[in-house]
């Protein structure tokens, strides 16, 4: 059972993201990206990590897919075709990114994976919960807090590089001299 | 071993769908296709990460939550990103990547 | 000990005025700038004689000798702990004589131009370089090593140029500063050879240790022998040859005549008195070393000199540029002080030649300096420079003429004046060692005589001719070193030089030997009258003279054509087939291997600059290539 959902959930990832990459209209593009990322999903289910599958579909499939398509609508037609590449920028990166595949799968394979000995341990919202907020050796508070530091800054940045007009100047307006 | 599915196999998986991210990143014109591009990227490694947890250390939970906060760092940096795109499309125009070369000798 | 400490102030005074004069003289007044010089050089004088005088009168001798004195020695270029070029002032016999002549005739010529230079543009220039040249003249004199000898020798020669050439606009004087100053250096390569060969095998530059007549160097000279002659006589004929260039003897000496294109003070002071000597000078420092080891090498000082003198006699004769006929005759005369080296031996009563050649050299300064400033005079009054167009001058110039005819009657040997003393030990000397060189210098002699008053006669007596205005005699501050130098034509004959310069620095007993000196001055005195029998009136005997032998007269007019042989060489030989060459190797081999080195880092740097073409998928794709490339090395090539 297992391994059909594997073998079905792989294969959509694989021609999925084929065709993103390939695809010569960009709404299309987007939409093919929205299901690799539904796929992906799936994986991580198969892998017995249920949050963060749920993580993934909200925020990706829901979140940045929608900002991808919105940034489509503001900057293009949407059934503007475009032309592709040069046949020399293609050849080459084929090249490379074949390349690459071969030497991570001759690494892969050769590599010898020892089987763990060790219970797994059941992740659930409740354990996940506790990590996020413990200061113990398995805790991440800290990155937990860097992280939403980090999304502050992008939220300001995002709103500030994408106003219209002068940037205005910072720091306390000059008092009137009378 | 998670119901008889070998780990080469997700890593495989993950290795053709990084490099298909690559390809796509070296080969598209349009800002927003690299962008679509690099999303692919960050979610092969997703896959790896989560993979290794699963199968060489069941017992922690590093590879998860690394997972859950790369999620929460390429939201942002999408966010981020479409702004400047917004910006360099209202600027030039244009969001061909070959026309945006203004930083060259 | 006496302290000859403050000789060192006879070195730098006039350094500091060349500095002074050379860097601020033209913000002073003329006149002032002509004083501070020659303030300077008058305390130098005055410090040169009280040296000359502890030195001579009051230094202990050794043995009877006069010792050589260091009176001041520092390292200057430390090589290795054996090799180190020193500056310092040596006293001995004949440096200190050099000083009293070097700085007198210096001093003299100081006053006369204050008169002669007066109202000229480069006044303050003038005088700095005659400053640097008395640096230059007096380091050179008394250098305690060799290699400083050289080094002022140099010195000597830049500030030659300098006034030689002083008057840079006119291009005769350019090409004749150039002309000195090459055919100089060239015979300095001979002369830096020498020393090389010299210092190599002896181990040392020191004057003291190489002159030394028991020491090892002079034991040395037999040592090994290349093409027959040992190597020490080698590297004295090289040395000799750096001497034939200064001193302008033949074949070096085409850079005399026209070095008269320099204002005459110059030529009084350096092509008369002090810088031509400087040959005979270097020959009489080496002298131990020429006499005891290379005696074969002072039989060729000896040749040249007795040949060269000749050969200037007979030119002067033919000469009509008053400055010419003096520049011959001080090439004649400077034949003769060789000739008195060559012939000498060593200590005693064979050196004579050596005492005697020194004698000259301290006379012939005194009157040939007097020749060229009385020139000076006389060309100052009528503005030429040519016999042709003067005559009957004795009206006007009085002082002039009393001590041009002084200066005259001296080289011609008269007694009692002090030519006939210097000139009778040399031609003792000769007679004594060689009868054939004798034979020649007794010729020139008479040659001598006839051509001196052959100019006098022109100048003074001859045809009366209508100046355009009437010539005046010159002002006193040129009349005074007039009068001085002729006062030391007189009385310098007396100076016994048998009891202070001899060659090995004892005294010896010499006497006037009647059988040369009557004969000499016999001749002296048929030269004078026959130049009085064809020039004293306006007569057409020289003319005739010179049309019955008109192939001697114009070879002797010509200077037997030296000039355009050397011209011919250089530059149809030298020039074309090695020079030429030489330069289209370097114009279109070297120049173009630079420039293909430029061309080639120019097109690479056109190609990498791609690199930074501003495309993002570029660099994305290097980076991605080279992480890969590092994971193939890193994960399988490395063990």
């Amino acid at each position: 059972m297992a391994s059909i959902m594997f073998i079905l959930f792989s294969a959509m990832i694989v021609i999925f993201s084929i065709l993103t990459v390939t695809s010569r209209k960009i709404l299309r593009a987007a939409v093919y990206l929205l299901f690799v990322l539904v796929s992906t999903s799936g994986l991580y289910f198969l892998l017995n990590y249920q949050f963060l599958a749920a993580v993934q579909l909200t925020l990706y499939a829901g979140g940045i897919v929608v900002l991808i398509i919105f940034s489509i609508l503001l900057t293009s037609h949407i059934s503007q075709k475009f032309e592709s590449s040069g046949w020399k920028k293609n050849i080459f990166s084929a090249i490379a990114a074949f390349t690459g595949t071969i030497l991570s799968v001759i690494t892969i394979l050769d590599y010898k994976f020892s089987a763990t000995t060790v219970a797994a341990k059941e992740v659930n919202m409740r354990l996940i919960g506790k990590s996020l907020l413990s200061i113990d050796y398995d805790g991440y508070v800290l990155p937990f807090e860097v992280i939403s530091v980090l999304l502050l800054a992008a939220m300001v940045a995002a709103i500030v590089v994408a106003k219209k007009g002068a940037p205005k100047t910072i720091g306390l307006p000059k008092l009137n001299q009378e | 071993m998670n119901s008889g599915i070998p780990i080469q196999y997700f890593l495989i998986l993950a290795a053709v769908m990084f490099f298909t991210g690559v390809y796509g990143f070296l080969t598209r014109r349009n800002l927003i296709t690299i962008l679509m591009s690099v999303e692919l990227i960050l979610n092969s490694v997703n896959i790896n990460f989560l993979t290794f947890n699963r199968y060489l250390y069941p017992h922690k939970l590093e590879g998860m939550f690394f997972s859950l906060f790369i999620i929460a760092v390429a939201a942002s940096e999408a966010a981020v990103a479409i702004a400047i795109i917004i910006n360099i499309y209202r600027r030039f125009t244009t969001i061909n990547v070959e026309d945006v070369n203004e930083m060259k000798f | 000990m006496i302290n000859f400490n403050y000789t060192i102030w006879i070195l730098l005074l006039p350094f500091l005025m060349f500095l002074l004069l050379g860097l601020a003289g033209h913000k002073f007044f003329p006149k002032l700038s002509g004083l501070i010089g020659t303030c300077g050089l008058a305390i130098i004088t005055v410090l040169s004689y009280i040296a000359a005088f502890k030195y001579f009168f009051s230094s202990e001798k050794i043995d009877g000798a006069y010792q050589k004195i260091i009176a001041f020695n520092f390292t200057w270029l430390q090589f290795t702990d054996k090799l180190h070029i020193d500056i310092g002032a040596l006293l001995d016999p004949i440096s200190v004589m050099m000083l009293v002549v070097i700085t007198t005739v210096s001093f003299m010529v100081h006053i006369y131009s204050l008169g002669y230079m007066k109202d000229e543009k480069g006044f303050e220039r003038f005088f700095s370089f005659l400053s640097l040249f008395s640096f230059s003249m007096l380091g050179l004199v008394l250098a305690t090593n060799i290699f400083q000898m050289y080094i002022f020798w140099e010195l000597v020669g830049v500030s030659s140029f300098l006034l030689i050439g002083f008057y840079y606009q006119k291009p005769s004087a350019v090409r004749a500063s150039k002309k000195a100053f090459i055919v100089t250096r060239f015979a300095d390569l001979g002369f830096l050879i020498g020393i090389l060969i010299l210092s190599f095998n002896t181990r040392t530059f020191d004057f003291i240790t190489l002159t030394n007549p028991a020491g090892t160097a002079i034991a040395q000279g037999g040592g090994i022998a290349f093409l027959g002659l040992s190597v020490m006589t080698w590297s004295m004929i090289f040395v000799f040859m750096g001497g034939v260039g200064k001193s302008a003897m033949f074949p070096f000496h085409i850079w005399l005549p026209d070095a008269m294109e320099g204002p005459t003070p110059v030529s009084a002071l350096i092509h008369a008195a002090t810088m031509v000597v400087a040959g005979v000078y270097l020959v009489a420092r080496m002298f131990p070393i020429y006499a005891l080891s290379a005696p074969v090498a002072l039989k060729v000082v000896a040749y040249v000199g007795a040949f060269s003198s000749l050969f200037a006699a007979v030119i002067a004769c033919t000469q009509t540029d008053i400055k010419r006929v003096l520049a011959y005759s001080t090439m004649s005369q400077i034949g003769y002080m060789m000739l008195a080296l060559g012939v000498s031996g060593y200590g005693g009563q064979e050196g004579l030649g050596y005492m005697a050649s020194m004698f000259h050299l301290f006379t012939h300064a005194m009157f040939k300096a007097l020749l060229f400033l009385g020139a000076g005079a006389i060309i100052h009054a009528v503005h030429s420079n040519y016999m042709t167009e003067m005559g009957g001058l004795r009206k006007y110039l009085p002082i002039t003429h009393i001590t041009f005819l002084i200066a005259c009657l001296t080289i011609a040997g008269i007694p009692p004046l002090s030519g006939f003393f210097s000139k009778d030990e040399i031609l003792a000397a000769a007679f004594h060692s060689n009868k054939i060189l004798f034979a020649m210098e007794y010729a020139v002699a008479g040659l001598t005589a006839f051509y001196m008053f052959r100019l006098y006669f022109s100048v003074f007596w001859g045809k009366d001719i209508n100046y355009h205005h009437t010539p005046h005699e010159a002002p006193m501050t040129m009349t005074i070193p007039l009068i001085i130098l002729a006062i030391g034509c007189v009385i310098t004959g007396f100076i016994p030089f048998n009891k202070l310069v001899t060659s090995d620095g004892r005294i010896f007993e010499s006497e006037i030997e009647l059988i040369i000196a009557i004969p000499s001055v016999l001749i002296g005195l048929l030269g004078i009258g026959i130049a009085y029998v064809m020039y004293r009136k306006e007569s057409a005997i020289p003319d005739k003279l010179a049309a019955t032998f008109k192939y001697s007269y114009k070879w002797a007019y010509n200077k037997f054509y030296i000039d355009e042989l050397y011209l011919f060489v250089t530059k149809k030989i030298i020039f074309r087939y090695i020079s030429e060459p030489v330069a289209w190797f370097d114009r279109h081999v070297v120049d173009a291997t630079m420039n293909a080195i430029a061309n080639v880092t120019q097109s690479v740097s056109f190609r990498i600059r791609g690199f930074q073409s501003g495309q993002l998928q570029k660099y994305a794709f290097v980076f991605i290539t080279g992480a890969m490339m590092l994971a193939i090395l890193f994960i399988y090539l490395w063990k």
